[in-house]
């Protein structure tokens, strides 16, 4: 029963916190850290039992078995997400304690982090469509809650923008699936991928393709389904920023994107070129739109497009060096993004700005600060040693491998605008001249500790790198979609063969 | 056929409600229309004539194919649910953008540089 505990911990901690934090909110705190603690290490547990079992554990939630149940299918890529997101929950919940007190209703931010953390993690170990499409509800639902937390007017707008085009995006991934559903009587996605590759391709699949690459696409923020995105992200506390840049992004978007497209629908072609364009517009606009940015926060929400736009031209080149960068640049974005928005957020509780111009000087004040946002910036400009530079690298390679010259070019020349756009970040707001802002606050403890390890995680990351960890642990998970629908065939054995369909 | 084609005509008249409409509260109205038409889609899918409730008593014989799907409809509640929430949430967030800038139209709510 090691699965459903990612599910009903983070719940059960969401109504704990409801039920007794309400007066006392030191427990919110207390009940939330626990949760997170206590998943993040059977995440680790089950990234290491899982080879033990064939590298595929499977629960049926009730007592019927798969196509008549909803099943949560644990496999490495799943237990390898689950990992990242859990962990950069963890430490963005161990930030949040004292950050969380510039804001009143602790406990309601706490619940609301709880919530969203269980439908991500639904999302990653779910089997079924229309449990997808809940769970993503779900998170969706308390992110926009989270991101009008401060309800200050920019923060609402940006919340009901983010709440409209979230809506409008989620109906259309449920009529996505309700096209699959009448077409195979089913919502099992290994019995989905399984009906459609024994009946050939019908006409309508290009339908539920659009639908779920509108759907999904507007999740990941892929450019022409990015508007949401800059405004957003800086919108919401810190933490959360880090956990909607961080995770949120990949879980709902890349994790699902790919899990459907590689493994129920063997990887079209058209969808991957598709995938493949979106990916280089991402790419040079996200990074276009960012070197013209004054806000830091927003800065750095418009790398995220850009960045994500490097880690879906991985996926869509579906080559083996194509998707493990795409692999690697995942766990590696999630690290140093969530790294640089907890630096923002330092910056602004201690001098209530966010703006570039009214910065300045501050590596003497926030020495901290300063050293671990440098890092983050070399790892997301892609410099050795840090872990961005090997994904890059492996991205850029893989583009040229596999022909792909023009998009291998936007890649380099986008890396190089990233590192000219972080430079102007250091330069303004920690080496440059003093200014007028002054820092009133110190940095707390809890907010040092989260960055000083995510900062040594940006150079641990790199050892991903090493050959035989490289063959143990990165291998399999990128054979999930080297195999394409080979999922199906794992699930398969499963499947309930005794009644009548 | 024509019921899906109505039904389709009603989920693009959601579409274009949230895109041309400049009032909050109309944006929220045409985001449930797209909801009901998706889940009346649901329902229509599981519709057979002259089909029977799935529930199944002692001595009834009847094949499964002169049955109405059920799956279907345990969806569109689920669905209703769901769609009920985010109405609620985007009612409420209507409400505060109101009291912050006086106002519902949304190209007076603009804050934020695009």
């Amino acid at each position: 029963m090691i699965l459903s505990q990612f599910i009903f911990v983070p719940l059960l901690a969401a109504f704990l916190i409801v039920l007794f934090a309400r007066k006392k909110e030191n427990y919110a705190a207390a009940i939330a850290l626990a949760a997170c603690a206590w998943i993040l290490i059977v995440s680790f547990i089950a990234f290491f039992k899982l080879s033990s079992h064939g590298g595929m554990i499977l629960n049926n939630t009730s007592g019927w078995k798969i196509p008549y149940t909803i099943c949560l299918i644990l496999d490495n890529l799943s237990s390898f997400m689950l990992i990242v997101v859990n962990l950069v929950a963890f430490l963005s919940a161990f930030y949040a304690i004292q950050y969380i007190n510039h804001f009143t209703g602790k406990w309601n931010f706490f619940a609301l982090f709880m919530l969203m953390l269980t439908g991500m993690n639904g999302v990653l170990l779910t089997g079924d469509f229309f449990n997808l499409y809940v769970f993503m509800e779900i998170s969706l639902f308390s992110a926009y809650a989270l991101v009008a937390f401060g309800t200050e007017a920019e923060e609402l707008e940006a919340a009901f923008k983010y709440a409209t085009m979230g809506a409008i995006t989620s109906t259309m991934i449920l009529f996505g699936i309700g096209i699959l559903y009448s077409y195979t009587s089913t919502l099992t996605m290994a019995d989905v991928g399984l009906q459609l590759r024994s009946g050939g391709t019908p006409k309508m699949i290009f339908l539920v393709y659009g639908l779920f690459i509108a759907g999904f696409g507007l999740k990941t923020a892929l450019v022409p389904f990015h508007a949401w995105l800059p405004d957003a992200h800086p919108s919401a506390p810190a933490p959360i920023s880090a956990m909607l840049s961080g995770v949120l992004i990949k879980t709902l978007g890349v994790y699902a994107l790919m899990r459907i497209f590689f493994n129920v629908f063997g990887a079209p072609t058209v969808v991957m070129n598709i995938l493949l364009l979106l990916g280089s517009i991402s790419m040079v606009i996200g990074v276009y739109l960012a070197f013209v940015q004054w806000d830091f926060k927003r800065l750095l929400a418009f790398h995220s497009i850009s960045q994500i736009g490097y880690i879906v031209v991985g996926f869509a080149l579906g080559t083996y060096w194509g998707i493990l960068g795409g692999m690697f640049h995942l766990l590696n974005h999630s690290i140093f993004k969530s790294l640089l928005f907890l630096d923002a957020g330092a910056i602004e509780y201690s001098t209530g700005t966010r703006n570039l111009k009214e910065m300045g000087g501050l590596s003497k004040d926030l020495p901290v600060t300063s050293k671990t946002s440098l890092v983050a910036s070399l790892a997301i400009s892609g410099v050795p040693p840090f872990n961005g530079f090997w994904s890059k690298l492996i991205i850029i390679f893989a583009c040229f491998l596999a022909k792909q010259y023009v998009v291998g070019i936007i890649a380099a020349i986008v890396s190089i605008m990233t590192l000219a756009s972080f430079m102007k970040v250091q330069k303004y707001a920690f080496y440059g001249k003093e200014k007028h802002s002054k820092v009133t606050e110190k940095v707390p403890l809890t907010l040092k500790i989260s960055m000083i390890i995510l900062a040594a995680l940006c150079l641990i990351s790199s050892a991903v790198m090493i050959p035989s960890i490289r063959k143990n642990y990165l291998n399999p998970i990128v054979d999930t979609f080297m195999g394409r629908t080979s999922y199906i065939d794992k699930v398969e054995p499963y499947f309930d063969k005794g009644s009548v369909k | 056929m024509i019921l899906y084609i109505m039904c389709f005509f009603l989920f693009l008249v959601g579409v274009y409600g949230a895109i041309t409409k400049r009032d909050l509260i109309k944006i929220i109205l045409a985001i449930g229309i797209m909801g009901y038409s998706v889940n009346l889609f649901l329902v229509l899918l599981a519709y057979r004539t002259g089909a029977l409730v799935p529930i199944l008593k002692k001595g009834m014989n009847i094949p499964a194919s002169m049955m109405v799907d059920p799956l279907p409809q345990a969806i569109v509640l689920t669905s209703i649910v769901i769609e009920l929430g985010i109405t609620a949430l985007m009612a409420a967030l209507a409400i505060r953008i109101y009291q912050k800038y006086d106002t519902f139209d949304i190209t007076k709510i603009r804050r934020l540089q695009g």
